[in-house]
């Protein structure tokens, strides 16, 4: 009898620990299925008192609707996403290269230096930013979200590359050096090669950021060169939508990053701890 | 050898140069403007506000003046208050719910990938469409407030992000006493732990500044903040955005603790089982306490969203909502709608400063650690 109680009180507890995952799982897939079920119904159909229902007649029109309207919005952010990740991964791995392997005197100040803009409220900078990308004739333009982007995504860029670059061991960079490696020809022969799974995780995390990100799109763009997110929220924000529409363009805004998150999710999770420091 | 060494890292900073340039403009060099900006009167003379070479007189600290005691600016002082309050229960519920996904899965649960990848995919959304979704969830009449219904309850009849319900209310006019007595509270805190831990020097300081805060209480009664009495509170109409805002961030969370969690060494877990901890007192005594810079480190980083938070709010409430307002959207408003560019720059001057207080410490915590390692 004694012996048993420990095993039927586990057994109880990790059917409560189910029973609490279950919870959890239908409280975090409850928005996804209200997105999917609104986007599905025709708008007719859309109703307070029925939302919860599934549809009656499945509706596919409103992705084709949400598609057409959305489709420059999605290649605005697609460029944008692209070439800022690109921009700023790579000056992020020489930053890091230079930080890990070829220390300076203050350089540790210069990475906290870096690191600080990381952190920063974008707010405390976006009138002079918004005066400076106008007086360079890049207000309205994808090119001036692209540079913006890439000057914010510096610091976690170098962050994650750095930390990445410590681990290779010094003893490589100084053989490579012996042989007459110059700075380059390390960086090409000795690190790059084994920067792939950085890269990874350093466009994976700029890609999300970017894709996602607001406030600089919201002012620093105009209708021509809107990204998704801002025509996302103009449509949601408009009285009197039919939700249908709403709900199909968020699908489609956040179907890149949620495909980059399924396919890469054990990178992402990396560059998310990675977002939390530790220099 | 050694001068090759040396011209490597000449080379090496070189390199790193156009980012230093890069940054120091766009970061500090914006900051500088934009404080300068915000002592100035910009914006306020309307044919001024948008010229491209705007005339701009030096007033000093007026703006800042104007939002913590101005007349017009009640709403700067709301959003504050509810800027606070948010990143309260924003922080909490992260890391409640965070922990307990952490443990559950911890203990290895039959699909634990799918459960871990379900927990965090919110987090790879952007904020605007978590904003649009639950903007239509939270509708008074539909969504949430109608799930009672589907087990035969009566349905929910809270008006979510319209409600107009403000409690915990106190008199903005308080803050002059309630403030320094708060600090004062924190420093000595400080002090007595500075003590306890040897560093008298340290505990010195801290104690003179209690004394110091706790005289600024006492004169503080005699301030006048504003001509009237002006009641500020917790808007009950956040308590959408905090459910949205712990559904995208509980499963980061959940990660960092993850991660805290797999790096304790079985023989660790082993031992206090063999020594007779059972499930609640593993936890509670053992795992719980190596968690604290984890947990440390999360609270830093959410608070750090929650103080900035802008984009939920513009997609789930709307830019006008006043009853779900935040000083990094008032800032946004108060800009470029309203072309008052000096007040606008004053406020993110704010938000830099409630940021920096809590990122700079911690920034030199971690690159310490780091270094150590």
């Amino acid at each position: 009898m004694s012996a048993l109680a420990p095993t039927r009180r586990r057994l109880s507890w990790r059917w409560l620990m189910y029973a609490i995952l279950a919870l959890a799982v239908s409280c975090f897939l409850v928005p996804v299925y209200m997105m999917l079920v609104t986007a599905l119904k025709e708008p007719a159909a859309i109703g307070l008192d029925t939302a919860w229902q599934l549809p009656r007649v499945w509706n596919w029109a409103s992705f084709a609707e949400a598609w057409a309207s959305f489709r420059p919005k999605l290649w605005n952010s697609l460029v944008l996403t692209v070439s800022a990740s690109a921009a700023s991964a790579i000056l992020g791995s020489l930053n890091g290269y230079v930080l890990a392997k070829w220390p300076f005197p203050g350089s540790n100040a210069v990475f906290a230096f870096l690191l600080f803009g990381m952190f920063i409220p974008y707010q405390a900078i976006l009138i002079p930013l918004f005066a400076f990308i106008r007086s360079i004739g890049l207000y309205g333009s994808i090119w001036g979200l692209v540079v913006v982007h890439t000057v914010y995504g510096l610091p976690i860029t170098t962050l994650i590359f750095r930390n990445y670059y410590m681990e290779i061991p010094n003893s490589l960079v100084e053989a490579a050096a012996l042989d007459g490696g110059g700075f380059f020809g390390i960086y090409r022969h000795v690190i790059f090669p084994v920067s792939l799974p950085g890269f990874v995780v350093v466009i994976i995390w700029q890609f999300t950021q970017v894709w996602n990100e607001f406030l600089f799109a919201v002012s620093l763009s105009n209708p021509e060169s809107q990204p998704i997110t801002v025509a996302l929220a103009q449509l949601a924000g408009g009285e009197a939508v039919k939700w249908n529409l709403p709900m199909a363009g968020a699908l489609l805004a956040a179907l890149p990053t949620l495909l980059v998150y399924v396919i890469f999710g054990r990178y992402f999770v990396r560059g998310l701890l990675a977002g939390s420091v530790k220099g | 050898m050694r001068w090759r060494k040396h011209t490597n890292r000449i080379i090496g900073f070189l390199v790193l140069l156009p980012s230093i340039v890069l940054v120091g403009i766009f970061v500090y060099g914006f900051i500088g403007r934009t404080v300068w900006a915000s002592l100035s009167d910009w914006g306020q003379d309307p044919a001024q506000a948008l010229a491209l070479d705007p005339v701009t007189r030096f007033v000093g600290l007026d703006n800042y003046r104007q939002l913590f005691t101005g007349v017009i600016d009640g709403r700067f002082r709301q959003d504050m208050v509810s800027t606070l309050f948010f990143t309260v229960f924003f922080i909490a519920g992260c890391l409640l719910v965070g922990l307990l996904l952490a443990i559950l899965i911890d203990h290895k649960p039959k699909g634990e990938g799918l459960f871990r990848g379900v927990f965090l995919f919110p987090f790879a959304l952007s904020f605007v469409v978590t904003g649009t979704i639950w903007r239509w969830l939270l509708q008074p009449n539909g969504g949430v407030n109608r799930l009672p219904e589907l087990v035969g309850l009566p349905r929910g009849e809270f008006a979510w992000l319209t409600s107009k319900r403000q409690i915990w209310r106190f008199d903005w006019n308080d803050l002059s006493v309630w403030l320094p007595l708060v600090l004062a509270a924190a420093l000595a805190a400080m002090a007595l732990a500075a003590f306890r831990a040897g560093r008298r020097r340290r505990g010195a300081l801290a104690l003179a500044g209690t004394a110091l805060l706790g005289i600024a209480a006492v004169l503080g009664r005699s301030v006048t903040l504003l001509p009237f009495p002006e009641q500020h509170g917790f808007n009950l109409a956040f308590i959408g955005i905090v459910l949205a805002a712990v559904w995208q961030m509980a499963g980061y969370t959940m990660a960092l603790y993850l991660a805290g969690l797999s790096g304790i060494p079985e023989e660790l877990r082993e031992a206090a089982i063999t020594e007779g901890a059972g499930g609640w007192a593993l936890y509670t005594r053992i795992i719980l306490p190596l968690m604290a810079p984890i947990t440390l480190s999360a609270m830093i980083v959410l608070g750090h969203i929650s103080l900035k938070i802008f984009d939920l709010v513009f997609a789930m409430a709307g830019p006008d909502n006043s009853w779900t307002d935040v000083p990094a959207l008032l800032m946004y408003i108060t800009t470029f709608r309203g072309n008052q560019f000096a007040k606008g720059a004053a406020i993110g001057v704010i938000l830099l400063l409630l940021v920096a207080v809590i990122i700079v410490p911690y920034l030199r915590w971690q690159l310490r650690e780091g270094s150590r390692e």
